[in-house]
């Protein structure tokens, strides 16, 4: 009933010293209603237990299949074959370090850009467990949530010219987590000490501006606004001293 | 070997893990969290709908207090959780929250004023109160007296979460990822930490603790159709087990629910039913007015799932390639509704199924959901049997949930149970030194080693990993699912026996070389199938209906003989669990009664039958 569909799939095992890397083609047919996950899953159970790549909620959320889908970054759970052509060249995020095959390594690296962004709230007040919770606006709450629905695949980072040619640059989701923090009204800190973090060419002003960045985020985040509007703002903070100054 | 020790040891980093983490570090104490995935992949991430904290901010949680939340949340359990846990935890539950927020989780808020919400298939109106503007709001979920499941839109786990995770960072917590605990090290008395598989290279490496931490999370993936992300399939429950000392709480308790979509078990909302959906099947023809006049659609989660299984064993669901499922239909309900209000449904059916649910079917059937199930600890946290181990969450059997868990409570639990769990780790870390036998770490190591070896080398058989876990899985959906018998629950301990002695005899196909998933799935599937025959033989045993545990030949709840839990370990060599059974709570404050909802009849503890059918 199904399509016939192959899979050049990128295989190496770092950890195996016979293997170099190479492409490797498999078979299989399609069945409804199929995703890469279902067809990677299977690949792997029916004809090579070897073969690794990451699935773990299937769902959407947790962003650990992000991989290069016919030259595209995009998360495998959310593909659907009857989307894709008959054949289906699968390749790992570049950027990233790779662990094998389809895997990469994205803990380190988010790990590493949430410390340089320092990702959490400053304050300078501490919880007090018995007191009613600071008040906020539901359509602030809102706001901020729609920012923070990042997932940290790694797609907007693999897809980006500069994160592509300099190891340093932080990429657009750190600088929507910035934006995000920025909006917060929970967190203290000034634009002098985000500038600090961003106002730099490992931050915002590396953007190049290609903003494939957006086009290929599977959360659709408007990464395109808050570049935009981070890079007004930071611009504003690096000459602001001019004016004052006059 | 490589061995890398530190004050607490915290195996998983989803959010028990973390919250326990936190509580640590921030008393000044070395912690290491593992975890399988990069710790904001864990799981927790995948609950949409929200937690339980009764805050009664919004004007239809008017009233709410934790008494009601205890009453809700005991009730829910049929009996079967720890009373005294349960006031613990809904006493800390607001605390919880508030403290969430504080440390950045963008709550939604209370709008004052007028607004629509659905119940039931038709809609409603309520008044938000001004002078509460801005405090944080809940929305109705399931099985509670008052809305009180404060919630991020449709990404509650995910903002708390990410905010947990952030607090790691901010406190400097290590977290090695990809890193899998593969056996706890100990002697029998002392927990001194345990041995992880690198998923990155496949080196072994031992992780030293004075305490050590088991929040892995729940099971579903020993059922084959299951809510659950890939990678709970146990490896937590499996160590613990394998102590042979360490036991289950009430293995047999596995919460089931109605629509998972076909084949990737992606769970859609109830509110769909809620809203108006119907269920069809292969003749697109509706089956639940049927077996549930009143109620049809509207019946509790257990009874539609029942009667989905029944209605596809009668051979009118669906065929598919993926076996049969139903249909569910919320075409009706109108574009307008389901772009706004079901949108969530929308994108699932988009994106994972390539249909549009304003004009087509979809199509779903009952998967595992929930593992009530675990890892026995006292209210502590500290396991029974061995000092210096601990679990929170999911894994663990605290026992919060008996033998059916509220929707909200869970991650309530894993915040709240993390932040007590913690205070007192804090505190066995204040009071207790460790001593570590070099002679045990290096048996461990040994025998993990072996083990690895043999399977690379296929010196007990070559029987496929992938074709064991197929057959466990099967075994437990056919026999050991929705509602159970003792025939079907007989055929799948026996069943299950061959496949543990087929487990045994597996081995690898490839090389087993680096991060290998063959080799990742080979280790564990033994413990799976040990797993798998915990909950049957919990099950077969028991011949009562309590909450999710629903015996076709037992139906009533029956307080005289079954007012316990199971407590099953599992002794080196042998075939099946040992069962012991403790009183379900130290205590009964609120002694049982009628639920309200499902199973009616139930056998007092004097006797007495009552039969409310
Ligand atoms: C689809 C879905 C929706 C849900 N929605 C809700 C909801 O709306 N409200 C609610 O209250 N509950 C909900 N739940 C339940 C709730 O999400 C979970 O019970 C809860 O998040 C579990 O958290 P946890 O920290 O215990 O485990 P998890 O978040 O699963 O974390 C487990 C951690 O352990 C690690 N791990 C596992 N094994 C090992 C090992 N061997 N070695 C090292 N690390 C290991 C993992 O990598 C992970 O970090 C939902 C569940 C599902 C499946």
């Amino acid at each position: 009933m199904g399509r016939h569909l192959t899979f050049e799939i990128f295989r190496f095992n770092p950890e195996d010293k016979d293997s170099v890397p190479h492409m490797e083609t498999f078979h299989l047919e399609e069945t409804e209603r199929m995703t890469l996950f279902i067809a990677l899953t299977r690949i792997r159970e029916e004809q090579d237990p070897s073969l690794q790549f990451d699935f773990c909620c299937r769902a959407g959320i947790c962003g650990s299949c992000a991989m290069m889908i016919n030259g595209r970054p995009g998360l495998a759970c959310k593909t659907l074959t009857r989307e894709l052509p008959s054949e289906i060249t699968l390749l790992p995020l570049p950027v990233f370090k790779l662990i094998g095959d389809l895997s990469v390594d994205t803990g380190t690296w988010y790990r590493a850009m949430n410390e340089k962004v320092e990702s959490w709230i400053h304050t300078h007040r501490s919880f007090d467990p018995r007191a009613e919770e600071q008040r906020m606006d539901n359509a602030l709450a809102e706001e901020i949530y729609e920012l923070e629905r990042c997932v940290e695949c790694g797609c907007c980072v693999a897809s980006c010219g500069t994160a592509n040619m300099r190891e340093d640059f932080l990429g657009a989701s750190a600088l929507n987590r910035i934006a995000r923090f920025m909006m917060d009204p929970r967190d203290e800190r000034s634009s002098k000490e985000y500038f600090e973090v961003v106002g730099t060419d490992e931050g915002i002003f590396g953007c190049m501006g290609l903003l494939a960045c957006e086009d290929v985020c599977p959360k659709n985040l408007p990464l395109q606004d808050q570049l935009g509007i981070l890079r007004r703002k930071m611009g504003w903070q690096a000459v602001k001293h001019l004016f004052r100054m006059g | 070997m490589d061995t890398v020790v530190s004050d607490l040891l915290c195996i998983g980093a989803g959010l028990a893990g973390e919250r326990v983490a936190v509580e640590a570090a921030a008393a000044g104490f070395s912690t290491i969290c593992l975890s399988i995935v990069p710790p904001r992949r864990s799981h927790s991430s995948a609950a949409q709908g929200g937690m339980q904290a009764s805050l009664g901010n919004s004007c239809m949680g008017e009233g709410d207090c934790p008494d009601v939340h205890f009453e809700d949340t005991v009730k829910g359990s049929d009996w079967g959780c720890d009373q005294e846990v349960a006031r613990l935890f809904v006493e800390r539950a607001p605390e919880a929250v508030r403290e969430m927020a504080f440390w950045g989780i963008p709550w939604n808020r209370v709008v004052a004023g007028k607004s629509t919400y659905f119940k039931g298939g038709k809609q409603y109106e309520k008044v938000e109160a001004p002078e509460k503007e801005g405090l944080i709001t809940a929305r109705d979920f399931g099985g509670t007296a008052k809305w009180r499941t404060c919630y991020t839109s449709d990404g509650t786990g995910h903002t708390l979460l990410y905010t947990m995770d952030n607090k790691v960072v901010e406190l400097g917590v290590t977290v090695h990822d990809r890193m899998e605990a593969i056996s706890l090290i100990h002697d029998g008395e002392n927990c001194m930490g345990a041995v992880a598989r690198c998923l990155k290279t496949g080196k072994l490496r031992v992780y030293l603790a004075r305490a050590t931490l088991i929040a892995t999370g729940g099971y579903g993936r020993i059922y084959r159709e299951t809510t659950n992300a890939v990678i709970n399939d146990g490896g937590g429950a499996i160590i613990a087990l394998d102590t042979g000392i360490v036991p289950l709480g009430n293995p047999e308790a596995i919460q089931f629910h109605p629509t998972g979509i076909v084949p990737t078990n992606i769970l859609v909302t109830e509110g769909c039913r809620g809203d108006g959906g119907t269920l069809l099947d292969v003749n697109e023809e509706r089956f639940m007015p049927e077996y549930e006049p009143a109620k049809a659609e509207l019946a509790s989660r257990d009874v539609v799932s029942r009667w989905m299984t029944h209605h596809i064993r009668r051979g009118l669901g669906v065929p598919s390639h993926y076996g049969d499922h139903l249909w569910l239909d919320i075409r009706h309900l109108g574009a307008a509704h389901i772009k706004t209000k079901l949108r969530e449904v929308e994108e699932i059916c988009n994106n994972f199924l390539g249909i549009d649910p304003v004009t087509q079917l979809i199509p779903v059937r009952p998967a595992q959901h929930y593992t009530m199930a675990g890892i026995r600890t006292n209210k502590d946290g500290a396991a029974y049997g061995l000092k210096g181990l601990f679990a929170a969450g999911e894994a663990a059997c605290w026992d919060l949930h008996g033998f059916n868990r509220l929707g909200g409570n869970s991650l309530a639990e894993t915040v709240v149970a993390g932040k007590i769990v913690g205070e007192k780790v804090v505190e066995y870390l204040k009071g207790h030194e460790a001593r570590f036998d070099t002679g045990v770490v290096r048996d461990r190591v040994r025998r993990d080693q072996e083990r690895i070896d043999r399977l690379i080398g296929c010196k007990d058989g070559k029987e496929d990993t992938f074709k064991v876990r197929s057959a466990m899985q099967d075994e437990l959906m056919e026999r050991v699912g929705i509602f159970r018998n003792g025939k079907d629950l007989q055929q799948a301990v026996d069943n299950l026996q061959e496949i543990l002695q087929r487990a045994r005899r597996v081995g690898l196909r490839s090389s087993g070389l680096g991060a290998n998933p063959e080799l990742t799935l080979a280790l564990k599937i033994e413990g799976m199938v040990k797993l798998a025959l915990c909950t049957a033989y919990g099950a077969l045993q028991r011949t009562e209906s309590r909450g999710c545990h629903a015996r076709e030949d037992f139906q009533a709840r029956n307080d005289r003989d079954w007012l316990n839990r199971t407590l099953a370990t599992w002794k080196e060599g042998a075939n099946l669990p040992a069962l012991e059974y403790e009183p379900a709570s130290p205590s009964m404050p609120l002694p049982p009664g009628d639920r309200g909802y499902g199973a009616s009849k139930i056998i007092t503890c004097d006797g007495e039958i009552i039969d409310r059918g």
